[in-house]
């Protein structure tokens, strides 16, 4: 029997209409809107001002503290401006506008094809490299990469963890780039492997994606220590913990991270993001990005410089169809709605979907029937309808002793729960509040 | 003997038992009190609100008790006669406050900032808040889901079905602060009752540049700056594209009423004017 | 394009909801409802008609005009309570006290504590449970089965199987009686009893079907099952003269149709699985100690009301939680 997470989990429609398309280029567009607020922690600080010219891969904002990351322009042109502008939050976050004028790349960035299997930089170079390349977690947290290679004093790595699971219905970029640039995350993870001193690689795939697990486990076999190991379908795979749980049957304790049980968790597309950071010295300026939907001409993935409009890639992908009634940046899941498609591709779009009316609507609600569903379906083995409640009655205080803090928003209850009850909505209230009230008693 | 006697004999036993179970208990486990505490709390409204800052009312006399002062200590809800009130059982002497009202700094109605997107999801704009900025685009503006009429203990509050804003009763309003503390965007703020209730204040918190919140809200404040100039008290100050009047240096004499682009500055209660001039919007004023 | 919607994730939601899993439980009532109209003839009709109406009615009329809020009949779950109302009575039971059942069963039962989801005990057992203490004469007169088929009136009555036994000195007498049915009667449903109880084998038709679209598990009607044959079966080991044996205590009187659908009554059972096998197994416990050693000859009803009452202390049980007990061996 394949390996799974124990606990909960649901397995909602995989609909990964996108997984025969092969990953297509698209050129930047004429003005760029680079984020400054693309990776978890605190933003980037700009260090170019209006009117600069800058090449492709040029630093222009720098991650000023530890949990922060360096951001380089995506193409050559002039700063147009620094202004504000709605992100997938909502809300207007700090930005560089860049008009673009041809594509000339940094000194010493090597744009080609060929594939660089020697790994010359050292441990500390990697981590260096890997920094200054403003590398984040490509799975959508955008958790600074550099931070996970750097392993506290008194932990050891024992295990790198490679999530190529892909859980999020719909989202298939993972897959694409398994299968159409396998080598290079192959190096890509040995370049981690190196950078964290493990010996042992396991790849976590689903097995809704056999080409990528035989792809994968043909090429892992001329490099040393890398496993590629089937998984079956179960969302929420993905999620750190579960993955951990999957792989290698331990349990991350709570509120603890994964280097307590000897693993470093890292996205596929981050180990590819790596590679061409510490192999061929390329920043994080691009990345792929799944344009999907029922309804959607063309599904599609993309690889696009980070600053595009979503828009230009919806028309690239067809335009957008009659009816759509909500456009989400992620996955069905955990993915966030947005507002306009103004918004920007970042480091952490992993793709964009289209849902109709009918689809995004939520179902009818009914008073909870106490049928017990989302308890058996939360990987946290918490008790949702409880906090639910919590939520809907302001009671932060059961919020908290019904540990609130553990839950991964991965959806599941509100899924599956057949009342329609906003289950989420509530328990992300209840986080808010018990965040609030920890730290305030901290102070 | 007797069954009658029997079950008074039992029943009398029983009931002695207890009693010095009970006796015993009271003497063993008393709580000695100030009885000032119970003195002060019956003095208080006993809504139990929270506006003071403490959980309940009798939270709020026992900080007055273990204080001996009524410094910083004040019952909204009681006003000046409570306070003095509770001054009369403590042996001091009550400071007096102003009264004050919510008001609510915000006109993005349906008609000033119209939707743009649909929320879906609990009532609630805490939750609404993290998820964006709001239905007409306005960050700093009301969401209209009603966090703070919830939290009112005192029906002063509702929404407007019209305008999906929410109104303050002045006449209820006790100026306890809960919806204060609740409104997630902190719209909603306590200021001072003013003379025969009249009132002039801007009725917008959005920070933004002028041109983004006028695109956003017809009424939204841009930071202009004009009644700032116009005031002849300095009771205006301008930050971060947002003027607010300082309700204690505040005059009421209106100027910057009729100087406003936008309408974004609120008279309340006063009479009507005689000429009405129409605003005026100025596009070279408006910073970019 | 429309207008967007903006919601928290998720944005896709598993097919199916509460007014679907009412619809799988009413498909799952119906061979038993079938059945009891051939075997009770138009008397269990008339039963059924007014009590999944006089359910509906209620229901409408306490939501509008003391509730105040939106019509609710449309989950179905009134119709449920109907049904299962009229499947605990006799089909030769007078309208006016059937229709005193519903009044109970959905006024008392469910809507006085808020309605769908917030009751604490089955309703329907609740509206019967009433009836058989306010009427125990009309509630306990059992038409014969495929007697009565084409009349209202002038039905003939007899006992119960249950009833029976505990008229009878012992098991071995009990069965010695000729009003007594052989055991593969019982198990189609040839014996006095109420409207929808006596054929366990369509009862057990709906309950594959139940169990077959997940909408109850396996936990409660095996905790249940296992709680009454130990039970019965410890018993009758101990004198198999006198007590009966456990095949008897299963296919008589509401056991099956306690077991598969008022015990598995999603909103009055415990919602872990460790709560489910304990509600189970005492509930089976109870029924048999009830009909061995209680003045009723039927105890299924009482055994899960009682049961019910201690699912808000089951439901305290905690699952275990992710990375709280830490084993990474």
């Amino acid at each position: 029997m394949l390996k799974t997470f124990k606990m909960g989990g649901v397995h909602p429609e995989e609909n990964k209409f996108a997984e025969n398309s092969r990953i297509e280029t698209i050129d930047a567009p004429e003005l760029m809107y680079v984020m400054l607020n693309q990776n978890l922690g605190a933003p980037s600080v700009a260090i170019v001002k209006k009117g600069d010219t800058v090449k492709t891969g040029q630093l222009i904002a720098k991650g000023e503290v530890f949990i922060s990351a360096n951001v380089h322009s995506p193409v050559s042109g002039t700063v147009e401006k620094i202004d504000s502008w709605t992100d997938a939050s909502g809300y207007r976050k700090p930005v560089i506008i860049i008009k673009k004028e041809g594509d000339v790349w940094d000194d010493g960035i090597d744009t080609s094809d060929s594939l660089v299997k020697e790994i010359s930089a050292s441990k500390e170079e990697i981590v260096e490299l890997v920094k200054a390349s403003g590398i984040v977690g490509l799975g959508g947290a955008t958790f600074p990469t550099h931070v996970k290679l750097m392993v506290p004093q008194g932990k050891k790595a024992e295990y790198l963890i490679i999530n190529a699971v892909e859980c999020e219905p719909y989202l298939t970029a993972d897959h694409r780039v398994m299968l159409e640039k396998g080598h290079e995350v192959m190096v890509g993870i040995q370049v981690l492997m190196k950078a964290l001193d493990v010996s042992k690689a396991l790849v976590g795939i689903e097995n809704n994606k056999p080409e990528a697990i035989s792809h994968l486990t043909k090429i892992a076999s001329s490099y040393p220590g890398i496993t590629v190991q089937g998984l079956k379908v179960k969302y929420p795979q993905g999620a750190e913990k579960q993955l951990i749980k999957a792989l290698i049957n331990r349990e991350v304790p709570s509120g603890k991270l994964p280097i307590e049980v000897g693993c470093v968790v890292q996205n596929v597309g981050t180990a590819l993001a790596v590679y061409e950071a510490v192999q061929k010295r390329k920043p994080l300026i691009e990345r792929v990005v799944t344009v999907t939907g029922k309804n959607v001409k063309k599904p599609s993935n993309f690889m696009v410089r980070v600053g595009t409009p979503i828009s230009l890639l919806l028309e690239k992908a067809g335009g957008i169809p009659d009816g759509t009634g909500k456009i989400v940046n992620g996955g069905p899941m955990m993915g966030k709605a947005i507002p306009n498609t103004d918004i920007p591709v970042t480091k952490g779009t992993s793709g964009i979907l289209l849902m109709t009316n009918k689809e995004a609507a939520r179902v009818k609600e009914y008073n909870c029937i106490r049928c017990g569903r989302c308890t058996t379906v939360c990987p946290m083995g918490l008790e949702p309808f409880l906090l639910g409640l919590a939520g809907e009655n302001l009671n932060w205080e059961i919020a908290e002793k019904e540990r609130s803090m553990d839950c991964i928003e991965c959806g599941s209850c509100q899924y599956t729960c057949p009342s329609g009850r906003p289950l989420l909505d509530n328990i992300r209230l209840c986080k808010l509040k018990v965040g609030q009230i920890i730290r305030n008693r901290n102070k | 003997m007797d069954p009658i006697l029997i079950a008074v004999i039992v029943l009398g036993g029983v009931a002695l038992v207890f009693a010095a179970i009970i006796f015993g208990v009271e003497k063993k486990f008393i709580v000695v009190e100030d009885p000032r505490i119970d003195l002060v709390t019956e003095k208080l409204p006993g809504a139990n609100c929270g506006g003071c800052g403490f959980a309940g009312c009798r939270n709020f006399a026992e900080a007055i008790v273990k204080n001996e002062s009524l410094d910083g200590l004040f019952c909204p809800v009681g006003g000046n006669t409570t306070s003095a009130e509770v001054a009369k059982v403590m042996g001091l002497v009550a400071e007096e406050k102003v009264p004050q009202v919510a008001v609510v700094r915000c006109q993005g109605s349906f008609a000033n900032s119209p939707a743009k997107t649909v929320f879906e999801g609990v009532s609630s704009c805490a939750y609404a808040h993290m998820l964006y900025s709001g239905p007409g685009g306005c960050p700093n503006g009301c969401l209209g889901l009603g966090d703070c009429v919830a939290s009112c203990a005192f029906d002063a509050m509702y929404l407007d079905k019209e305008t999906g804003l929410p109104v303050v009763l002045e006449d209820n309003c006790v100026a306890c602060g809960a919806c204060v503390k609740a409104c997630p965007r902190s719209i909603i703020e306590l200021r001072d009752k003013g003379p025969k209730s009249k009132r002039i204040y801007v009725s917008c918190v959005n920070t933004e540049k002028g041109a983004l919140a006028k695109k956003n809200c017809v009424v939204a404040c841009i930071g202009c700056g004009k009644c700032v100039k116009a005031c002849p008290h300095d009771a205006i100050t301008l930050e971060n594209n947002l003027a607010y009047i300082h309700f204690d240096k505040c005059k009421l004499c209106r100027k910057c009423v009729i100087e406003c682009p936008t309408e974004a500055i609120l008279e309340i209660n006063f009479p009507a004017r005689k000429v009405v001039e129409a605003p005026k919007i100025n596009e070279e004023n408006i910073t970019q | 394009m429309n207008m967007l919607t903006i919601s928290g994730s998720p944005h896709v939601h598993a097919r199916g909801d509460a007014s679907k899993i009412m619809r799988i439980v009413i498909l799952a009532l119906l061979p038993a409802m079938v059945g009891s109209f051939i075997l009770f003839g138009l008397g269990a009709v008339q039963v059924f008609l007014v009590s999944v109406l006089s359910c509906i009615v209620f229901e409408y009329l306490i939501q509008k005009f003391l509730l105040k809020g939106k019509s609710t009949i449309g989950d179905g779950s009134a119709i449920i309570t109907g049904m299962l109302l009229a499947f605990n009575v006799p089909s030769n039971l007078p309208i006016w006290i059937m229709i005193i059942g519903a009044l109970v069963a959905i006024g008392v039962g469910k809507m006085s504590f808020g309605g769908l989801g917030k009751n604490p005990f089955n309703p329907a057992l609740v509206g019967r449970v009433f009836l058989l203490i306010s009427w125990p004469v009309q509630m306990t007169s059992w038409p014969k089965p495929l007697s009565s088929a084409g009349g209202l009136t002038d039905v003939v009555t007899g006992p119960t199987p249950l009833g029976i036994l505990k008229e009878s000195d012992g098991f071995a007498q009990a069965m010695s009686n000729t009003n007594m049915p052989d055991y593969i009667s019982m198990l189609w449903g040839n014996m006095g009893g109420s409207v929808g109880e006596v054929s366990a084998i369509l009862l057990l038709l709906g309950a594959i079907i139940m169990l077959a679209t997940r909408v109850i598990t396996w936990h409660i009607p095996v905790s249940f099952l296992a709680g009454a044959v130990l039970f019965s079966g410890a018993l009758w080991l101990s004198d198999s003269t006198y007590y009966a044996d456990p095949v008897f205590h299963l296919l008589t009187g509401g056991m099956m149709l306690g077991v598969f659908f008022m015990a598995t009554d999603m909103v009055t059972s415990p919602m872990n699985p460790v709560g489910m096998l304990i509600f189970g197994f005492m509930c089976g416990l109870l029924t048999i100690l009830i009909r061995v050693f209680g003045a009723y000859p039927e105890g299924v009803s009482f055994a899960i009301l009682i049961m019910n009452a201690f699912v808000p202390l089951l439901n305290k049980i905690k699952p275990k939680r992710f990375g709280e007990v830490v084993n990474n061996g």
